[in-house]
């Protein structure tokens, strides 16, 4: 295989690998909030020991998150050195401010929020508390205001030509404020806090029906549904909010994303269906004009197809940005349509009764998981052949320095690691989850005892 | 070119780097050495104490690095890029320590088997030892230069970083960081585990000084180029005397007990290090040995003005913001370590 294509799939999978913590520790973030606040407004103990329960969570989550997260910042570095020249001049300065007033926020109030429970006041944890979540939320105005930059570009100018061109900064504000940043951050942050409620509602529905815990289980699910259905609904708007930007400022890609092939006409919006990109035929269960209603509240309005673009110039992989768009926004229907009908029991009074639909919710955390990797990838492979919309071919962004041996000896590397990782986590999640909401003592003198019983021989003075 | 109070922006940049650089080394350097000497602490209760001990603070000691990263591809793009894909190998290899670090420190208090902690003993210890090698090695390598071409690439093979200086810079960094977290271990705990951490900073420090001392008479000897800003600049010959004296009261507070006093002495001796490293490679971030004419500067690997002045501006509401909640941390955590439910 040769580079290009083996450092995409590296900085794909380590991605969205990574995107599997971030957005459960800003979802997971607001409902810690939500529940200390109400701890301290009510005293009442139930709080206390669901928030705990959650913070523990939240540690494990956040430090894969942090692990893996390290990786992405660096890897424009080494994977894609010609790119990283060519945008550090704007890409740069957000990073930079990442790293300052986001992580510097989030990482230094964590130590207090995970150990200082006894060592500071109720209202400074409090205030940590908040601190971490808004560290989480600025963490994401960045990158989103970098990715958006290359979907987007604005704010700039380009100086030099060939391999020394790169993009200079002229206005900061307006590459801050490019015009898909506002709509594709609102986008992932509701997509985040998705994330964190479905978390917490899979949870507690496992222990509404193993019945345990049942007097932090109910409160800490209504917590979360009320989350969840708030910014599920909201998530429509926003949704549609960013497919709008996406057909004024990348044409191509809303072409891909309902297989529209046909220069100028009206275009149709599929339920689902199949593409195939070599007839560019788009088959399945459609709403005729429907796309063309979306984009200019008119049916029959002509939509640009992706014919109307050099074939150089648009996305290739057609039928993969059509299903994870289309597998995203179905989900996204499913997380209204399920919040929606457990508010609808919860009002009748008999939520709690339904097995069924606890059953329902304690899968339902893959709902949003799913939905987050699939709006990435349809939205970056959408993107393509561009790194730079417009500006910066992918191909041309690579390390020229690096091998394609030396991608698969990380590629590999990474494979296995995660993989395991992965398989920590869930391991240590599902302990924590069987543990439950209860802090129990003994466990650390146990620990001790069975440490100090095989004695090292090799080292004996301490 | 223009300048902020009489200096240029470049070199405004370059020293906003360097600050963050050393920042992290001191921070994290203390993190790292505590982890690579785990394995010296062989009871239960010493390894949750020294993990204690680090716990509330090494993410935010580890953000240094990000924001590090994040500077030098701000500032100087040509820079970041030439370096993280010429070193892709041990870069690669330093990450997959600090994964491992995380992960080591996060994971093992959450099962209470033997088999369990251990592995991630040796997990954590290994990965710290890792991280500062090749922290160390290359380090070693940007202070020699590296081949690059006329597009600011690499151009060689990446055994070459496997030079004797690079190995032993990088057995310096690690002896140093070993002091470094020895010491920071001593100030925060009690009884023997406290005096075994005492004996093991002095050993750690004669350690670093022999290693220092032959990484010295290494350079002096074989890459004498690597002294000529001392040699041209008398005046820099602070830096080695600040250093020395730092070095030389490591031993003398230990014995006293002022634990503080020996750890602001070896960061003392982190910083000035790294400012002669800075010094002498000044004003290269990469040289390039090959060909001089296709060295990056500070002014050919920079940004634009504008972006250098955004970021300074940046810097300037950040770094007291980021000293602010850094102190308040320590200071919440100051003390010697108590275990509780919620620690590691």
């Amino acid at each position: 295989m040769d580079v290009e294509i083996l450092a995409r799939i590296q900085f794909a999978f380590t991605i969205a690998f990574h995107y599997i913590y971030p957005p459960i520790s800003i979802g997971l973030g607001l409902i810690l909030v939500i529940m200390e606040a109400l701890y301290l407004k009510t005293g009442d103990k139930r709080f206390e020991l669901m928030t705990r329960f959650w913070l523990r969570i939240f540690a494990l989550v956040f430090g894969i998150g942090v692990a893996t997260g390290i990786i992405m910042e660096f890897e424009f570095g080494t994977n894609w050195a010609t790119y990283s020249k060519y945008v550090g001049d704007i890409f740069g300065s957000a990073l930079a401010a990442e790293g300052i007033f986001a992580f510097a926020l989030e990482s230094g109030f964590l130590g207090i929020l995970l150990f200082g429970w006894n060592r500071v006041s109720s209202g400074v944890h409090f205030f940590a508390t908040i601190m971490v979540f808004l560290g989480s939320l600025f963490s994401a105005i960045w990158i989103v205001v970098a990715n958006s930059w290359q979907q987007t570009p604005a704010g700039f100018h380009i100086v030099g030509d060939g391999l020394q061109a790169r993009a200079e900064i002229t206005d900061f504000w307006a590459m801050v404020f490019n015009p898909s940043s506002v709509e594709r951050l609102l986008h992932v942050w509701v997509g985040a806090i998705l994330a964190g409620a479905f978390l917490v509602l899979s949870v507690n529905a496992w222990y509404i029906i193993k019945k345990k815990y049942l007097e932090i289980a109910i409160p800490a699910f209504k917590i979360a549904l009320v989350v969840a259905t708030v910014f599920s609904i909201s998530q429509l708007f926003f949704g549609h909010k960013s497919a709008d930007g996406v057909s004024r400022n990348q044409p191509a890609k809303l072409a891909a994303l309902e297989g529209h092939y046909d220069r100028l006409a009206r275009a149709d919006m599929y339920l689902f269906g199949w593409v195939n990109n070599k007839t560019q035929e788009t088959k399945g269960l459609k709403i005729p004009g429907g796309l063309s209603f979306l984009v200019h509240y008119d049916f029959n309005a002509p939509v640009k197809g992706l014919n109307a673009f050099k074939e150089d110039e648009r996305p290739t992989q057609v039928n993969s940005i059509f299903q994870f768009y289309h597998i995203m926004v179905a989900l996204g229907v499913a997380m209204i349509t399920l919040s929606l009908l457990a508010c609808w029991y919860w009002r009748k009074g008999t939520l709690f009764d339904k097995k069924w639909l606890m059953y329902i919710f304690v899968w339902s955390v893959m709902m949003p998981q799913v939905a987050n990797q699939c709006g990435w990838f349809a939205a970056e492979m959408g993107r393509q052949p561009w790194v730079v919309y417009g500006l910066l071919k992918t191909s041309d962004a690579l390390s020229k320095a690096v091998s394609a041996n030396q991608i698969l000896f990380s590629l590999i590397m990474f494979t296995f690691v995660y993989t395991m990782l992965l398989a920590l986590f869930l391991f240590l999640l599902h302990r924590k989850i069987q543990h439950g909401p209860e802090t129990r003592h003994d466990e650390d003198e146990e620990a001790n005892e069975a440490f100090t019983k095989r004695n090292n021989p090799l080292i004996t003075h301490s | 070119m223009e300048t902020f109070l009489g200096i240029d922006y470049n070199v405004w940049w370059f020293l906003v780097f360097g600050g963050v650089i050393s920042g992290y080394a001191i921070l994290d350097g203390f993190d790292l050495g505590a982890g690579a000497l785990h394995l010296f602490l062989n009871k239960e209760e010493s390894r949750r104490i020294a993990l204690n001990a680090i716990g509330p603070v090494w993410d935010g000691n580890e953000v240094w690095l990000v924001i590090g990263g994040g500077a030098l591809f701000a500032g100087f793009p040509v820079a970041y890029a030439a370096i993280f894909s010429a070193f892709y190998v041990p870069f690669m290899v330093f990450l997959m320590g600090l994964i491992f670090r995380a992960i080591s420190i996060e994971f093992r208090s959450k099962e209470k088997m033997l088999w369990w902690r251990k592995t991630w003993d040796i997990s954590y210890c290994v990965a710290n030892i890792v991280i500062a090698l090749s922290l160390g090695l290359m380090l070693g390598n940007v202070a020699l230069g590296i081949p690059l071409n006329k597009d600011h690439e690499f151009e060689g093979n990446w055994l070459s970083f496997f030079n004797p200086f690079s190995i032993l810079i990088a057995i310096t960094t690690l002896a140093l960081f070993m002091m470094h977290g020895a010491i920071y271990l001593a100030m925060k705990t009690v009884n023997r585990l406290y005096v075994k951490l005492t004996l093991l900073a002095r050993d750690f420090t004669i350690f670093f000084v022999l290693s220092f001392a032959v990484s010295t008479l290494y350079t002096l000897l074989y890459i004498p180029h690597l002294s000529d800003q001392l040699r041209t600049h008398p005046s820099f010959f602070i830096l080695p005397v600040i250093m020395t004296l730092a070095i030389a009261n490591i031993p003398r507070s230990l014995k006293n007990a002022n634990f503080r006093f020996a750890f602001l002495s070896s960061s003392v001796t982190i910083a000035s290090l790294l400012i002669m490293v800075a010094v002498e490679v000044f004003p290269y971030l990469i040289y390039a040995p090959n060909n001089p004419q296709n060295s990056i500067t500070i002014v050919n690997g920079a940004s634009s003005l504008k972006t250098l002045k955004i970021l300074l501006i940046i810097a300037l509401i950040g770094t007291p913001l980021v000293c602010l909640y850094t102190g308040f941390v320590f200071w919440t955590f100051k003390g010697k370590v108590k275990l509780d439910e919620m620690s590691y």
